[in-house]
């Protein structure tokens, strides 16, 4: 069976620039993928490319063994491919229930609904009160704007949206930074929960803790191309250092 | 799991979720906020009557709410598009303009026509509310698809629709329109309820409903709130964009043929002075200029506080000059308090 989501020789340059020198990585479904490396490895060039926000030059990414190309985000989305941006890409003055369900809101089964688009708000509330609950999130009202969430509430919110939005791929971009022990944890076992779904995550970081407390395996990127793939005993902090920095080199 | 122990080398964190006890207390503070709004209407209400033995009456209610019907129009649209983030400066022009392109159409189209010449008053109608949208769709296609600030854009509309007005006829109003336009604007049912307000009101429902209960309310919000989050999530936002301006424009030309049909003639200059009326109403009800907040009911009370300020002003004697100084003062205090409250919520 082909891996749920594989790039092959994915190279990406921006004029003289090469961001990517030939990436070639798979990830499986209800595993945690991590990818790492320092500021200008290519790790959020792989992210782009695999979110719909841009193309490679050369290169295929491959999802269910069958070549993809994104246009957008949206067609990555719809594709089964979610992303969980840096920022989160919340609105802050909505409520949890229309954040949750931006873009793919229930709309009343009569005519009102058809012709207008009038929104079957209890069917909404209802939809993501049982989601959150499902995948263990405190939130306590849903009715709350999203800027009254604490951040480990809006990031366990844009999680539980996007892994909503998907059976396959869920794309993890810098999930835990600046956030706080505490939630940093309730996220981690929210990322756990999402893969245990039988969904593919991949995560991108920089906090080497989370890395390693969550991945099942781990892509080392330096220079635009991959230095080493730790997993089982081979997944320590010292290789993981060593390889980004560029201190081992090879497999 | 041994590995989650190295978490503890990140930064301790902020402080944890918010309690379902000060959720409720955010929740009743929002609540008296719109209350407040309408607290202070009722107080200015208040202090007219005891004012002006004249407040009270059928013929200040007709006066007032006449007054409010074409600012209550302008201000609906105008909800909708500052509640996306945006703004419409050339609601007030393009009233005027569309309502002196009715009165040209039916003038210089049907110039024989006489009796209550239905047919030349509908095209006439017609004509005014297509100028509207034609607005409408200028702007909205100009900050949508070109990318240009909606300040920017609705200024040189207005501008634009304000000359295109005054080329109609020299800048000199068109009334040589039917009669029963006039007949039209003027009607009271059962002596209370000018026609006007009662079609005001309907459309003021219809779109306190769009905004509040439907998909194309919720995402004029979230696009005022974050647009990138409503790209990102896959929503066409220029193709809502164009419609919100759309809308702004076909209220203002429906609120064009009413003002027509109050004076019986098209006026280019007759909504000179709504524009300013119509965002403070909004800013005033609540509405955040910087977009993702906002309801038509703040928008009806904010108007309700402007139209009962111009009116009642002049019931108490003061010279009617004071109108607009008054209505400049409540604006900036109401953008004040929308900035306050800015940023205490990014405080928190």
């Amino acid at each position: 069976m082909p891996p749920r989501l594989a790039v092959r020789d994915l190279a990406k340059h921006y004029g003289g620039v090469q961001a990517l020198r030939g990436v070639t990585l798979h990830v499986e479904g209800g595993e945690v993928l991590g990818i790492v490396g320092d500021n200008g490895a290519g790790k959020s060039t792989v992210a782009k490319i695999l979110s719909g926000a841009t193309f490679p030059s050369a290169g295929e990414v491959l999802l269910d063994g069958s070549e993809v190309q994104f246009a957008n985000p949206a067609a990555a989305r719809d594709a089964g491919v979610a992303t969980v941006y840096q920022d989160l890409a919340l609105a802050d003055q909505r409520d949890v229930v229309a954040n949750f369900f931006l873009g793919k809101e229930i709309l009343s089964g009569n005519w009102l609904g058809r012709r207008l688009g009038w929104l079957d708000t209890r069917a909404m509330a209802q939809h993501t009160v049982a989601e959150l609950a499902r995948l263990h999130t405190r939130i306590p009202d849903v009715r709350v704007c999203a800027r009254d969430l604490s951040g480990g509430q809006r990031q366990a919110l844009a999680i539980a949206r996007a892994a909503g939005w998907t059976s396959k791929v869920l794309l993890l971009d810098e999930p835990t930074s600046a956030l706080g022990v505490e939630q940093q944890q309730q996220v981690l076992d929210l990322i756990r929960r999402v893969s245990a779904e039988g969904i593919a995550v991949i995560l991108i970081s920089h906090q080497m803790p989370d890395v390693l407390a969550v991945c099942d395996r781990v892509v080392v990127l330096r220079l635009g191309q991959v230095a080493a793939t730790l997993a089982g005993d081979k997944l320590t902090s010292e290789n993981l250092v060593g390889y980004i920095t560029g201190a081992k080199i090879g497999d | 799991m041994a590995r989650a122990a190295d978490i503890g080398t990140a930064e301790p964190g902020q402080e944890p979720g918010v309690a379902p006890r000060q959720t409720w207390w955010r929740r009743s503070q929002a609540a008296v906020r719109d209350l407040w709004i309408g607290g202070v209407l009722l107080v200015i209400m208040a202090g007219f009557s005891i004012g002006s033995p004249y407040f009270l009456t059928r013929a200040n209610w007709l006066n007032t709410s006449s007054t409010g019907t074409e600012v209550l129009l302008l201000a609906v649209g105008e909800t909708f598009v500052i509640c996306s983030g945006g703004i419409d400066l050339s609601v007030g022009a393009v009233l005027g303009f569309s309502g002196t392109a009715g009165a040209w159409v039916m003038a210089t189209g049907f110039a024989g026509a006489h009796g209550a010449a239905v047919g030349a008053v509908l095209v006439g109608f017609l004509a005014a509310i297509v100028a509207g949208v034609a607005f409408g769709l200028l702007n909205g296609v100009l900050v949508a698809w070109a990318g240009i600030p909606p300040f920017v854009v609705t200024l040189g509309t207005l501008g634009i629709a304000t000359g295109c007005g005054y080329l109609l006829n020299n800048g000199q109003e068109i009334s040589a329109i039917p009669g029963s336009v006039a007949t039209f604007g003027n009607t009271n049912l059962g002596g209370w309820i000018p026609v006007p307000v009662l079609i005001t009101a309907v459309i003021t429902i219809w779109c306190g409903l769009l905004l509040a209960k439907t998909r194309f309310g919720a995402y004029t919000l979230s696009i005022g709130d974050s647009r990138d989050a409503v790209i990102r999530a896959g929503i066409n936002d220029r193709r809502y964009l164009l419609r919100i301006y759309l809308l702004s424009g076909l209220l203002a030309g429906v609120a064009g043929v009413l003002v027509m049909a109050r004076l019986g003639a098209g006026s280019p200059d007759s909504g000179a002075t709504d524009n300013l009326n119509a965002i403070a109403a909004v800013v005033i009800g609540g509405a955040s200029l910087f977009g993702g907040r906002g309801t038509v009911i703040g928008s009806v009370i904010g108007t309700g506080i402007i139209a009962v300020l111009i009116t009642g002003l002049v019931l108490i004697n003061v010279p009617p000059f004071w109108q607009e100084v008054t209505v400049g003062v409540v604006l900036i205090i109401a953008v004040y308090i929308d900035q306050l409250r800015n940023r205490k919520s990014s405080r928190n």
